[in-house]
């Protein structure tokens, strides 16, 4: 245990995937280590969830290797000590709430009373309590996404990959969410989180930029923004993603 | 009278809850409205009312002049509506995808192409007539949802959260046309979730359980719910010190942005120095604070009672 225990929480070594034509991942590399909350941002189709779903052994790839505490992310060992929550959650659309965490919680093996604190702390933070007794199929988009993360944070993993668990959220629930994440991380949780939102980004320990495949740039939300001269995250989001496109691929919905 | 939208005492119950309750206002011709709120605060069941979806069961409303409980097939060609999951035919070419929501209004041949051309070229979809809808990238896709929308030419569009997990760059784009859309004439009912697109809006309704609490402009909103100074400050080690700026006279309110904070002062008891002194004093490095002006997520937080007040 004790190199498993030195090893990063988690590592993207050169990572290649095509899916046809596509080249999803294109040498993408960059380690998380433990205590750390690690930003992945990018436009549409960069290869974020690509990305996600082979640190968790969902996806076959050409070349490259992911290590999960210095693991094979598809072995047995991982598999308990790693959480995922993709973009499509599926939750029991014909149970409620509660009857929803409740599962979860079983399948995690929680002890009764463990269960019961995070259950009113997870309602809490989401503001579902008020809905416990409703079915899953009668919530909103953005009350789905809530009950999706609230049941996806139950077992406190030692890695967490969260692929945009805030879409569609409103903002006092994402900041009462993130202010949950800060908890986990300096606990010693390592957390990979992509976000289309920038306000969430420039919260990362550390963020990635990620397009066509690959890192565009990485570092320090604060150091990059410092470095790059724009007055605002978004604005180097936006930039840097334009710059990469170059002026014969304009953005999509660049003014025609 | 120029209200395009109009709702008076608007209420939908479900049982023994109350989605909806007493809601009234009134928007403009060619205005971009907000309906901002937390989720579950009532927002969708509010334009579903609005669209003919849902039945009012407490006040009424109407949409271009027609009444949304009693003259649905009006009020129906009179609305555009894209919703937070956009219903395109992933399988079908983009112009298909046109061409049938076009054939529901009751538009045909030659007009509906014209009508169809006309739209792609303005989204910047123009070329993209044949290609697969689900090989779009999301961004593009959420063009041709707004596009769908506006075959029949509707004097009001009603946009429920249409930016939800769109990227920032794509984002942009689409609120370019929303603002040309509303230049034309076109009235604009829009969710969001993104408080800084809300700032487009010329007014904004606040939800927060079902009631409306607040309707004003982004400035009006902004001096009413935040009257005091707002101090920005960066630095290292924030966290840790926050609550010593919490127990500090003259601090109203402690929100973390981004990795900033922003800490709303009575301007009598505290300036942009004093703030950067506590949080130094209780353990932060590097500590930058200057004044800033609220934004509109400040306002959210205020409404909503999220503002860390009870903290203090």
């Amino acid at each position: 245990m004790t190199e498993a225990a030195a090893a990063p929480a988690l590592e993207a070594l050169g990572l290649e995937k095509r899916f046809g034509a596509v080249r999803a991942l294109a040498g993408l590399s960059f380690r998380v280590e433990r205590g750390e909350l690690y930003g992945l941002v990018g436009a549409d189709g960069a290869g974020k969830t690509t990305a996600m779903r082979a640190l968790t052994g969902l996806v076959a790839l050409d070349a490259g290797e992911a290590r999960v505490l210095g693991m094979d992310p598809s072995s047995p060992r991982v598999r308990e000590r790693i959480g995922l929550m993709p973009q499509q959650y599926s939750l029991y659309r014909d149970l409620t709430v509660e009857e929803n965490l409740h599962f979860f919680a079983r399948l995690a093996a929680l002890p009764r009373a463990v269960y019961r604190e995070r259950k009113a702390r997870l309602l809490g933070i989401t503001r579902l309590a008020r809905f416990g007794d409703r079915r899953a199929d009668q919530l909103s988009g953005g009350m789905y996404k809530k009950l999706a993360l609230a049941c996806a944070l139950l077992h406190e993993p030692e890695v967490l990959l969260l692929d945009e668990p805030t879409n569609g959220v409103d903002p006092v629930s994402r900041r009462e969410l993130w202010e949950l994440l800060y908890e986990f991380v300096q606990s010693g949780m390592a957390v990979v989180i992509s976000t289309p939102y920038m306000d969430e980004a420039e919260r990362c320990s550390r963020v990635g930029l990620v397009q066509a495949g690959r890192l565009l740039l990485e570092g320090r939300p604060r150091e990059l923004l410092a470095a790059s001269g724009r007055s605002s995250f978004e604005d180097l989001f936006v930039h840097a993603v334009e710059q990469a496109r170059g002026p014969g691929a304009p953005a999509p919905g660049g003014p025609a | 009278m120029s209200a395009t939208v109009v709702a008076r005492e608007l209420t939908r119950r479900f049982g023994a809850f109350t989605a909806v309750d007493r809601v009234s206002f009134e928007v403009e011709r060619g205005e971009i409205f907000g309906y901002l709120g937390a989720n579950g605060a009532g927002k969708s069941t509010t334009i579903r009312m609005l669209i003919g979806l849902v039945a009012p069961t407490g006040g009424s409303a109407s949409v271009a002049g027609h009444d949304v409980a009693t003259e649905r097939e009006a009020v129906k060609a009179s609305i555009g509506y894209m919703s937070q999951k956009f219903s395109l035919y992933l399988d079908l070419p983009v112009m298909e995808n046109l061409a049938f929501f076009g054939a529901a209004y009751g538009l045909e041949g030659k007009a509906l192409r014209l009508r169809a051309g006309e739209l792609l070229e303005r989204v910047g979809l123009a070329g993209s007539e044949d290609q697969t809808t689900g090989d779009l990238p999301g961004g593009l896709r959420q063009r041709l949802a707004l596009a769908s929308a506006l075959m029949h030419a509707p004097p009001v569009v009603f946009l429920d959260e249409p930016t939800a997990g769109v990227d920032p760059v794509a984002r942009r784009a689409f609120w370019a046309l929303i603002r040309e859309l509303a230049a034309a004439g076109t009235t604009v009912f829009v969710t969001t979730h993104y408080l800084d697109e809300a700032e487009y809006c010329r007014r904004i309704g606040l939800m927060v359980d079902g009631k409306l609490v607040a309707l004003d402009t982004p400035a009006g909103l902004k001096r009413t719910w935040v009257p005091e100074r707002v101090v920005v400050a960066r630095g290292r080690g924030l966290g840790g010190a926050e609550r010593a700026l919490r127990e500090t006279p003259g601090v109203r309110a402690v929100a973390p942005f981004g990795a900033a904070l922003h800490v709303r002062v009575d301007p009598a008891a505290l300036d942009a120095a004093g703030v950067a002194a506590v949080l130094s004093g209780a353990g932060a490095a590097g500590v930058e604070a200057e004044e800033a002006a609220p934004s509109l997520e400040d306002v959210f937080l205020a409404v909503v009672g999220a503002d860390g007040k009870e903290a203090a």
